[in-house]
């Protein structure tokens, strides 16, 4: 009781102290927000989404040419109705969350909710956990944008799931209890091993943290007009809230609502958008190819290659693969960390702990995937939907990557039938929004938590000797601590690109993670000096790679591009009868380039260019890990490790002896 | 804790085991590689064989559309399959092994 007691008076003590700091630089920030400066919102995730804008110098010479008047459109939520979603959500997640609080009092039931998950709840939590905003903004946005090559990038996130269903969800649970250093330990020395495992786990959730509370600060500015610093500390003390007090019951629970939120939420919009095209698919294909604004997007897009394409041929061009994904090598390299690296993200396998039986793991990755799959499914019907309804053109002149396509939509259509209709649809559709943002945060700080809390502190520091009094009060104390570095991180990295940072993360899971979990699970060979090497070489050299990747600013890079558009511009004036001057926004483009050409200096580690080309290293940091982890485990055998193989292998196999996992 | 101390290597050796652990590694690696395969197909397709790609099916729906589309339906199935397989199968082995060892 007095735990309780000490932990609410510490999180008021926080949120009075976080509004206090909010509340000065808040009206700078509103005014930014509201300016429609809208460069990158929701980077949250989607990894490619912002990456135009800054990657790109060399298109973005002929661009500002080729600009077409758009009639600007103006997307702001009524904020009245959202703010009431926003609290009837809160309201709903903070009973679950009392609910849960009570249930909480051993280990167990704060890290794997007592093992009392079912298989379905399970599956629903998974996609709740999985599905970021990236998915629901970021790809119906790239499909929005460049048609068929925004669905193609889709897919791997589903069929990551093959990998989990097959490879790790069962083993996981009959051989695990809470977290990746549980299933790593096993039989090999378990301080050092735990360790590792730990940063590991801890660095794959920042990773993705940032990216998810940069996403969430930008879209709740630009949607609601919530200053930036507050929306972080809104929703980073929410995700305290349920974790501290919740444990994984209330996230579990959190991520249940979200999931349902989101069906509900892209299923109507489905269907009012398949409505509009009399529910015949093919029809509706036809109308995307027939649409003159498709048309005029996509001959823009491939003048830049320099083709000459217009009429049918560009809009059916615009079902067709290579408006966006340029690079194949780029495209296999990120779907390696897909397909790898979601079976190795400590929050999801974090979920496998939850359930009674590996018979209910299996049910529950199974039901998550035709929830994701039907998502993505939906997902195009909603780009295609906006592409045809608001134009291409209309979408990126709200945001330049597309992200606010679907919230567009939603309103547009809800507008087609009464204008209180679209504001509640629109309103709706934020609150989506912000639930999602809540529960994939929440799942992250519970993975990062558990990984200090259970492997550092309880067993590398107090040699697993702790009650369950403890090991509950360490757990709650490390959310808390965990949880307020994530809004410090939000606020610190407003202005980074943070884009990369989930393919990153995803990449480290997939080299570093991954190799470690199959080789521990299935190769009666590995142990301690294996689970190591793999650990740090694939981290490491995922981070490398990317610190030398495209993905980093090049400020030479950038000035070597505006130049060009400066350029283009001049010629472009000097043709111009005399007495007339550029339209507004090449004058616009022409002036920022001008100040970006002085741009000089090198990129955050000192290059002036990337040294590896390729946006995701996977395919390379990958094979690395994999080598590294078989290469440290031979030269330095264990004859305890081989020893133990039986056992594990048997316990993975069949699940025997699992009741005594639970229950230490 | 442990009401009951295990012979792991005496399980491990036992041909129910033996048996359980030949038809789920040869089923799990089997599937897994085919449906990387056929994802990665996709992309690389994409790239290398956008000629194919751009065929026409249905009105203007193309090769790559319900060739990306299958993917999810490929998914599906594999998931759905493997579910069937493991509890006929898998879970049906590993329960007459645990009720042997409990004999």
């Amino acid at each position: 009781m007095t735990l309780k007691k000490i932990i609410i008076a510490a999180s008021l003590a926080l949120s009075v102290a976080a509004a206090a700091f909010a509340e000065e630089p808040s009206k700078a920030t509103a005014a930014a927000g509201s300016s429609s400066a809208m460069t990158a919102p929701a980077g949250s995730g989607a990894t490619a989404t912002a990456a135009p804008t800054t990657q790109a110098p060399a298109p973005a010479a002929t661009a500002p040419a080729a600009a077409a008047p758009i009639k600007h459109k103006e997307l702001k939520a009524n904020k009245a109705i959202t703010i009431s979603m926003f609290a009837i959500i809160i309201a709903v997640t903070m009973a679950v969350v009392v609910k849960a609080a009570s249930k909480t009092k051993s280990a167990a039931d704060f890290y794997a909710a007592g093992g009392g998950i079912t298989g379905t709840q399970n599956g629903w939590a998974i996609a709740g956990d999985y599905m970021s905003a990236a998915s629901f903004l970021g790809i119906s946005g790239l499909i929005s944008l460049y048609g068929y090559d925004g669905f193609m990038y889709s897919v791997g996130w589903l069929v990551a799931y093959i990998t989990v269903l097959l490879i790790v969800a069962e083993p996981c649970r009959n051989a695990g209890k809470y977290t990746l250093g549980d299933i790593l330990s096993f039989r090999t020395s378990p301080k050092p091993v735990r360790a590792f495992a730990a940063i590991s786990t801890v660095s794959v959730s920042t990773f993705y943290l940032t990216a998810q509370m940069v996403g969430a600060g930008k879209l709740m500015a630009l949607l609601v007009g919530i200053p930036y610093k507050s929306s972080i500390i809104g929703v980073g003390i929410l995700m305290v809230g349920y974790v501290v007090f919740g444990g994984m019951t209330a996230t579990t629970w959190v991520q249940i609502i979200k999931a349902g939120l989101l069906m509900t939420g892209a299923f109507l919009l489905s269907v009012l958008v398949m409505a509009k095209a009399g529910f015949n698919p093919i029809g509706f294909f036809d109308t995307i190819v027939s649409n003159p604004n498709i048309q005029d997007h996509v001959s823009k897009m491939v003048l830049k290659d320099g083709i000459i394409m217009s009429g049918m041929d560009a809009g059916q061009r615009f079902l067709e693969p290579g408006l966006y994904l340029k690079n194949p090598l780029d495209q296999i390299s990120l779907g390696m960390a897909l397909v790898l690296g979601t079976a190795g993200m400590p929050h999801i396998l974090m979920r496998f702990f939850t359930v009674p039986t590996a018979q209910a793991a299996r049910k529950s990755v199974i039901i998550a995937m035709f929830i994701i799959g039907g998502f993505y499914i939906l997902t195009t019907l909603l780009g295609f939907g906006s592409a045809i309804h608001l134009s291409p053109q209309g979408i990126t002149a709200v945001d330049k990557g597309g992200n606010m396509a679907t919230l567009m939509l939603a309103q547009q259509m809800g507008a087609d039938i009464s204008p209180i209709v679209g504001d509640l649809f629109l309103a709706f559709l934020c609150a989506v929004a912000f639930a999602t943002i809540l529960a994939v945060v929440s799942g992250l700080v519970l993975a990062a938590s558990a990984a200090i809390a259970h492997d550092i502190y309880v067993n590398v520091i107090k040699d697993g000797h702790a009650d369950q009094h403890e090991q509950v009060f360490a757990a709650r104390v490390t959310s808390f601590v965990v949880g307020a570095c994530g809004i410090v991180i939000g606020i610190a990295a407003e202005k980074q690109n943070v884009a990369h940072l989930v393919a990153l993360a995803f990449a480290v899971a997939a080299s570093g993670n991954l190799p470690v979990v199959v080789l521990s699970l299935f190769w009666r060979k590995f142990n301690t000096a294996g689970v190591i090497s793999g650990l740090v070489v694939g981290t490491v050299a995922s981070i490398a790679l990317v610190m030398v990747s495209p993905n980093m600013t090049y400020p030479k890079v950038v000035a070597a591009g505006a130049k060009k558009v400066v350029a283009a511009m001049e010629q472009k004036q000097a043709a111009l009868p005399p007495g007339t001057t550029l339209s507004e926004n090449d004058a616009k483009a022409l002036a920022k380039a001008r100040e970006d050409a002085k741009q000089d200096g090198t990129s955050m580690v000192g290059l002036e260019k990337p040294l590896f080309t390729l946006k995701n290293p996977g395919i390379i940091s990958i094979p690395l890990g994999f080598m590294a982890a078989i290469i440290g485990c031979l030269a330095f055998p264990s004859r305890r490790s081989e020893e133990m193989f039986d056992e594990v292998y048997v316990r993975q196999n069949t699940g025997i002896g699992m009741a005594k996992a639970i229950d230490h | 804790m442990a009401e009951k101390k295990y012979d792991w290597s005496a399980i491990a050796r036992n041909p129910k085991f033996v048996e359980l652990h030949h038809k789920k590694s040869a089923f799990l690696f089997g599937w897994w590689m085919f449906s990387c395969a056929y994802y990665f197909l996709l992309p690389i397709g994409a790239a290398y064989t956008p000629g194919i790609f751009r065929v026409k099916v249905i009105g203007p729906v193309n090769v790559g559309y319900v060739f990306a589309l299958s993917q999810f339906f490929v998914s599906w199935g594999i998931a759905l399959y493997y579910s069937h397989v493991a509890n006929k199968d898998f879970d049906r082995l590993t329960r007459e092994l645990i009720d042997e060892l409990h004999k």
